[in-house]
Order: structure tokens, then sequence, then C-alpha cells
């Protein structure tokens, strides 16, 4: 076997997206640090992110990170570790406000400070009436944050390794040494040899058909980490936001709702008022999702289809203001100005004008509430003891520290990557000043190189696509917004036949080495593979609803049995269950109603 | 519909010379994107197909591609708009761009792209104390809107390698580059402009551009590019920003 490049650094950071580049700014600052990224950082999915930035700046109207805390516990259905979320809620000011210094464009009020706005779930806890506290810049906050950082990260000569894909981790018993990556242009397998390992690889929304996530978004670091022993938290816990466009999965924004845009079936019925009498429409997004998803079970989907109309002309939005008895009406110019990146994805991507015809939606697989344990500094924890893996770190999309709990608020995700990026960069630094470098094991990338020759040679005749799409039709029916006993069972069956395929009979067409992008996308098949059983299996065992987890066969939340973290390891071909309390702080859990 | 799709090939490991693929699709929607179609040629037919894409849907600008001529998003190009006439089958044309060595398939070395980008110090520059009261530096709207424009900006390259200009030699600094230093030179809160715009100021910096405007047409996020380069040109000739 040809010698494998080895590069030595303190801590290698995996991911490139929001929580990498800020945990890569602060770790450089005391330790010297690589980011490996499977693609050009700034195509890191944080630059999709439109909504804003939550953070009780208190700009525009009394606001209050105790408020903030308060509303991020509730919308997690009680679920997430109150001491986590006062740390998120508590250090999201100061990070915005670095942000601003590192020069990111936020709009501004007219009093020249950051400019916030309403969002879902985001109260004055006093009235219970919707508080400005999304920071924003224009309808693209994502893509500014992204680009700051990276900008930061070229200002302080960051080590970049730029399309060097990650495929393992380096364990040796209870400390990390390091990962493989393959360099994606040549082929070559290299070892980053390192006393610390950070991983920010994001979602894996790819485990369902209709997904906002990238196709890049495979869950890579996530399924590394559980291939190397470490639990999984929480995973049934996945969002579906109710408004994706139809087959595309790209996000219609709540804020259409929030303008006076109503859901309609088949027979013109404005639904939601069955669902969620009181506020309709602006339930939040675990219910309305249930809501379309049975519409379309029975029947009532547009033309007998798995979408439903998402109508925001202005003659529907003042007929329904007129029987409110609102005298507030609106017109072209208000849908113009209010929603102009909603009115250009539907012209873009389905010639749909939203000023004179409704636009097709259906939930969407949008975002990961569960994932690699860590603690509030980002450090991998265990076991349900919360023991520290030391030297291994994971934060943004793919940690789960838990500040989501089982559902997350619209413009937290943004917050989390800066706060916990920020903590575990800083974290990471000190440990790497305080610990020796520790040798490589001999052979450290052997088993993964094997595992790409597995794939390379295979000759059993299945193409990856079509396990792909069975997984992802399987998981959309069956651990999708809606689950049953059956239907939880019925996507295990199916994944393990997949698995099986995929483990023997997998064939690839490319056997070359040169961006030999059927390889690499066939082995994050794997990872999504694993992830979704993983997903399966919790939920299967978690005989309650919560937040993005409903079952059919258990409608009540359950705090009784289930306030509790689940720890899901994956142990000699099977897959092992363990569960830890939540951390309770000032908010004693509740009913949780809108 | 039917898509008659003809792809640019090229495997440095196999090919001397690159070779059209020609493909037909079958059962396409009048939605789907360009993308729709690699991905479907690359899934069922062909799995050696190479092509970077990520986000799909226009944001990420990994998938930057010359179709039927022109640059684009992959993603967010639709077949309708392709098609020529109402009728059944479309006949679309996929290459990389244009200007970079082609590594392979329709994925190009994006190294002189960055490193253009990195010429131009990319990044906020002020080294005045921060506000007192810790909070943020302040800026009014229409400070912030100066510069609203080039803040769109993904970094696809569809700019850069749709200008005869930077076709004829790479070592002009590009369309792209040019709006990233736009956009932190008229960022009011920004103190670098004056190193930037000596940036600027060189044979092969913002004095290359002729005004072709192919760069304007090719931005997928419908910045105005040729303007953004006459507003620094401006701010060289008459040393206000």
């Amino acid at each position: 076997m040809a010698d494998i490049k080895t590069h030595t650094f303190d801590a290698v950071i995996v991911g490139a997206g929001g929580a990498g580049l800020m945990a890569a700014l602060y770790a450089s600052r005391g330790a010297n640090v690589a980011v490996i990224s499977k693609l050009y950082p700034t195509r890191s999915h944080t630059g999709t992110a439109q909504g804003g930035i939550g953070a009780a700046l208190g700009n525009l109207e009394e606001d209050h990170w105790e408020w903030h805390a308060y509303d991020t516990v509730k919308g997690s259905d009680y679920l997430a570790d109150q001491d986590a979320v006062d740390v998120l809620c508590k250090e999201a000011i100061d990070t915005v406000i670095e942000l601003e210094y590192m020069g990111l464009p936020f709009d501004r009020t007219s009093e020249g400070k950051i400019s916030q706005r309403r969002f879902g779930g985001h109260t004055n806890n006093e009235t219970q009436q919707p508080v400005r506290r999304a920071c924003h810049a224009a309808d693209r906050t994502g893509h500014m944050i992204l680009q700051t950082l990276y900008q930061q990260c070229i200002k302080n000569q960051v080590h970049f390794f730029d399309e060097f894909h990650v495929v393992d981790l380096i364990r040796v018993g209870d400390s990390v040494r390091g990962v493989v990556a393959i360099q994606i242009s040549t082929g070559d397998f290299h070892i980053f040899h390192s006393k610390a390992v950070l991983f920010a690889t994001g979602g894996w929304g790819r485990c369902w058909e209709v997904t906002s996530n990238a196709h890049s978004l495979t869950g890579d670091g996530t399924a590394i980490c559980l291939r190397r022993g470490i639990p999984l938290e929480d995973m049934e816990f996945f969002q579906f936001h109710p408004t994706g466009i139809f087959r595309l999965g790209i996000l219609i924004t709540e804020g259409v709702r929030g303008e006076g845009g109503v859901l309609i079936n088949d027979k013109g019925e404005r639904f939601m008022e069955r669902y969620a009498p009181t506020i309709k429409d602006l339930a939040s997004r675990d219910v309305v999702s249930r809501a379309i998803y049975l519409e379309v079970q029975a029947g009532r989907g547009i033309n007998g289809k798995n979408y439903v109309h998402l109508d925001v002309r202005p003659e529907t939005v003042n007929s329904y203001l007129e029987q409110a008895g609102e005298s507030r009406r609106i017109d072209r110019e208000y849908i113009e100005s209010r929603l102009p990146d909603i009115a250009d994805f539907t012209r873009t991507y389905l010639g749909v004008d939203p000023v004179t015809e409704p636009m097709p939606v259906q939930p969407t697989a949008h975002y990961a509430m569960g994932g690699i344990p860590t603690d509030i500094d980002g450090r991998v924890v265990v076991d349900a003891e919360n023991t520290v893996l030391p030297g291994l770190y994971a934060a943004g999309e793919c940690a789960c520290v838990s500040v989501h709990g089982a559902n997350r608020l619209g413009t937290n995700s943004l917050v989390d990557l800066v706060v916990f990026g920020r903590r575990s960069g800083v974290a990471m630094a000190r440990y790497c000043r305080e610990t020796e470098l520790l040798p490589l094991p001999p052979n450290a990338a052997d088993e993964v190189i094997a595992e790409f020759d597995r794939i390379r040679n295979g000759s059993g005749g299945v193409r990856p696509h079509q396990l792909r799409q069975r997984m992802q039709q399987t998981m959309t029916a069956n651990v999708g917004v809606f689950r049953t006993e059956e239907t939880l069972s019925t996507a295990l069956d199916t994944l393990r036949q997949l698995y099986e395929d995929f483990s023997r009979n997998i064939q690839i067409d490319d056997k070359g080495n040169k961006f030999n992008t059927d390889l690499l996308e066939t082995w994050e098949l794997g990872c999504l593979l694993e992830l979704a059983e993983v997903t399966t299996v919790s939920g299967l065992a978690r005989r309650e609803s919560r937040g993005g987890h409903a079952r059919d066969d258990y409608p009540e939340r359950n705090d009784d049995e289930w306030l509790k973290h689940s720890l899901c390891y994956a142990e000699n071909g099977s897959y092992r269950l363990d569960y830890k309390p939540v951390v309770i702080g000032r908010y004693e859990p509740k009913e949780r109603v809108y | 519909m039917h898509v008659d799709l003809r792809i640019r090939r090229f495997n440095p490991e196999q090919d001397k010379k690159p070779w059209w693929g020609e493909y037909t699709l079958k059962d396409v929607n009048r939605n789907d994107s360009v993308l729709d179609l690699l991905h479907r040629v690359k899934w069922e037919i062909d799995g050696t197909l190479a092509l970077r894409r990520s986000c799909a849907h226009g944001v990420c600008g990994s998938d930057a591609m010359r179709i039927n001529g022109a640059n684009a998003l992959a993603c967010k190009t639709l077949v309708m708009r392709l098609a020529k006439e109402a009728g059944d089958t479309v006949k679309i044309q996929v290459e990389p761009i244009v200007g970079m060595p082609v590594l392979k398939d329709l994925i190009v070395d994006m190294e002189p792209f960055f490193d253009h980008y990195r010429s131009v110090l990319p990044y906020f520059i002020n080294n005045s104390p921060p506000p007192e009261n810790g909070r943020e530096r302040l800026q009014s709207p229409e400070d912030r809107m100066r510069f609203d424009d080039t803040t769109k900006c993904i970094l696809c390259a569809a700019c850069t390698t749709a200008c005869p200009v930077y076709w004829a030699n790479g070592r002009y600094v590009g369309p792209a580059a040019i709006v990233q230093a736009h956009r932190f030179i008229f960022d009011s809160r920004d103190e670098g402009y004056e190193e930037r715009l000596q940036i600027m100021d060189d044979t092969f910096g913002v004095w290359r551009c002729r005004t072709v405007f192919n760069c304007t047409n090719a931005c997928p996020r419908d910045i105005e590019v040729t303007k953004a380069i006459a507003e620094v040109k401006m701010a060289l000739s008459t040393g206000e920003v």
C-alpha cells in the first residue's frame, strides 16, 4: 500500500459552515488549526438560512435573554437542557454584536442599530405577543454570516483543506488521535494527526424524499461518531417544516402565513380551522405539518396528489380578513415588497406567481434536533453520565447540546452555530495547550480504506440510487411527520434490507481515483442508511408525542415516563438504547399551548 | 417531455481529449432543472459523470455551468426556459465554464478564481476601538444600502468566466473579485478602502474591464456587476468613495 500523507496539527475542524468557521476563528488564536471541508467553505448550507439570528438585543422594543430562554424551552416541548439554553440566549447578544464587529452587514433601524423582526415562537413573556428578536441581513442572514466568517478566516490565515472529505475518526480507547480524509481531486487518502477533533458537519435531511437540505448534507460526522462507539442523542426528533415547495423542498417562510397566507386543500377548504381552531395557519410547525399530512392521507391533497396549496393571493387573504372582521386589506404591491424572495423562488422554480396563483407546498424534512451529544463547551459526551471523551468536540446542527430539545424555534439555529462554535473553539484551544500529542496507531486508515475498496469493487448489480430512493421513500412515508408502531416497524424492516443490499450488492460505475463522486456519494449513502435506522429505532422506542416526534398511537406528551434524552449506540450490528435526564432549570414543564 | 442532453465529458485518467456524451431522457417535467437532468444521467445512466452541486436552489454557487452556450447555475435553469417551442423534445447542451482548467467533466479548477478573490483583501478592516457601550457600531440605513447589491455575491464564478477579457488573460482579477472589493470599499464602517483601491488600481485590476456587460448578464443573483466595477473606477478617478 502506498504511503499515506500525514499532516500534523493541534486541532482539526471537520466542516466549514457557520459552526466550523466560528470554531476555527477562536481555536486558531491559541492553537495550530486546520479546517477540513468536503465543499469549498462558502458552499456550506449555513448560507441558505434566511430568516435571521435570534438575540435579545432589544433594539426596537423591550426584550430580555430570559424571555428568549423561556421561548426556546417551551418551543423545545421542554426537552431542551435549560442550562445550555441559558448559555445560548445569554451569549447570543454579545455574539451577534461580535458578528457586527467582524463586518456583518446587518439591516439597520432608523437609529442605525441592528434591525430586528418578529418570528414564530419568539415572544414578550409578559404580553405573550410576538417580539422583535430576529436580527437580520436582508433576507439572506445565513449567507452573510457564512461569508463574514469565511472572510475573517482568510484575514486570520486559517489553514484550509478544501475538498478533502473526512471519512473516519481515529479513536484509540478513550482518546482521539485525528481523522482520515480523502483528497477529492486525487482520490488519495490523508491522515490528519491531531490532539483534538471537532465535527461541524451539519444535518442529514437527505434521509427523506423531500427536504430543504443540500445534497451534500449526509450526516458524515454524525455517522462516523456512531461507528466509533459514540451514542447519538435524540435522533427521533427531526423537524418537518410545513411549507416546502412541492417536490423541491425549498422553504417558503412562515412569514407568508404571518402576512395572511392560508393553507387550502383540494376542496378549497381552509383546513387548519379544523386542526387549530384558534390560531389556524399560524400553529406551530409540527402541528401544521401533521395537518397537511392528514389531509393528503384523506385524499384531499390537490388533484389527489401529496401537496396542498398555500394561498397568499390578495383576494383570498382579503376575504378571510373580512370574515374575521378585520379592516386590513392587502394588494399586489404588498406581496411584492414583503415577500420578494418567495415570489422569486416560486416564479423561478415553478413558474407560479404567488399574487395570481396558489403555491403548491408540502412538509419538508428540515432540521435535526438530535445528533452527537456534547456539553456546553462542545465536548462530546459518550454515556448517560455525560462522561467526556477527551479531545473530541462537536458543534452546530450535528451536535446535540441540547438547546433545541424536541423542536427548534426559527432563528435559533444560527445562534446555536456561533455561540457553541465559539465555545467549542475556545475549549479546544485550551485543551490543546494542556495536552501532548499522542502517537498515531499503526494502520489508522486501513479499515476505512478497505470499506472504500469494497464499494469501489462491488459487483452485485444494485445501483446506489435505487437504494437511496427506497430509503427516502420509506422514511417519508413511515418516519415522517406522522408515525405509528406499524409505520416505524415497516421502515425498520425496509432499512435493514437496504443496508444488507448496501453491504453486499452495491455496484458503482466509476472505478477511477480523481473526483470519483460516484464512490464518495455511495459512501455518503452508507451514512444516511445508518442514521435513518438510528432515527427509526429511537422513534420506535419513544412511546409518546413530543415536538417533532409525533405518534398517532401515543398522541400525548408523557413527562412522567419520557422527559428524558435518548442515546442510541451501534454495537455489534445492532442498536442499543439508553436514556439520560433533561436538565430542568427555571421552567417547569407544562402544557404547550400557543 | 423528452430531453436530448449533450454533455461535455472529460476523464483525465482515460481521455486524451474531451468528447460529447449524448443522453436521451424521457418523462421530463417542464419544471425540472438542468441539475435534475444531470442527476438523472449520473444516477440512472452513467455514474462517472462528475459535477459540483449542493443546495440545488441557487444560493451556494456550486453548479455554475455553460448551458446552451450561456453561463448559469444548473439548479436554477429550468427545462421550460430552454424549450424553444411548446414541442415535446428539448435539446440542451451542458459544458464547464470557460477560462479555468477542466479537471473532470463539469468540474473546473477554482483555485485561480479564489486566489484572485483572496488578493483583494475581502474582509472587514476596522482598527478603531469599538463603541464604549459594548454595543454594535451604528450605521444608517442609507449607508447600509450603498453596498447592498454586492453583498449578494455567492462566488459562483459565472461572471468572471463569462468575461472575454478574463478568457484572454487569466491574470485579470475578474468581475467577482472586484464585486467583493466593492462590498468593502463602499461599506461606511470599513477603513481599508485605500489599500483595496490601490490593489484595484492595477493593469490587471479594475482597468482591465472593457464594459462588455457579459458579467451582469451572467450573474444568477442579478447583481449589477458592471455598475459596481464602474463605481470602483470612479472612486479611483475622483478620489472619492
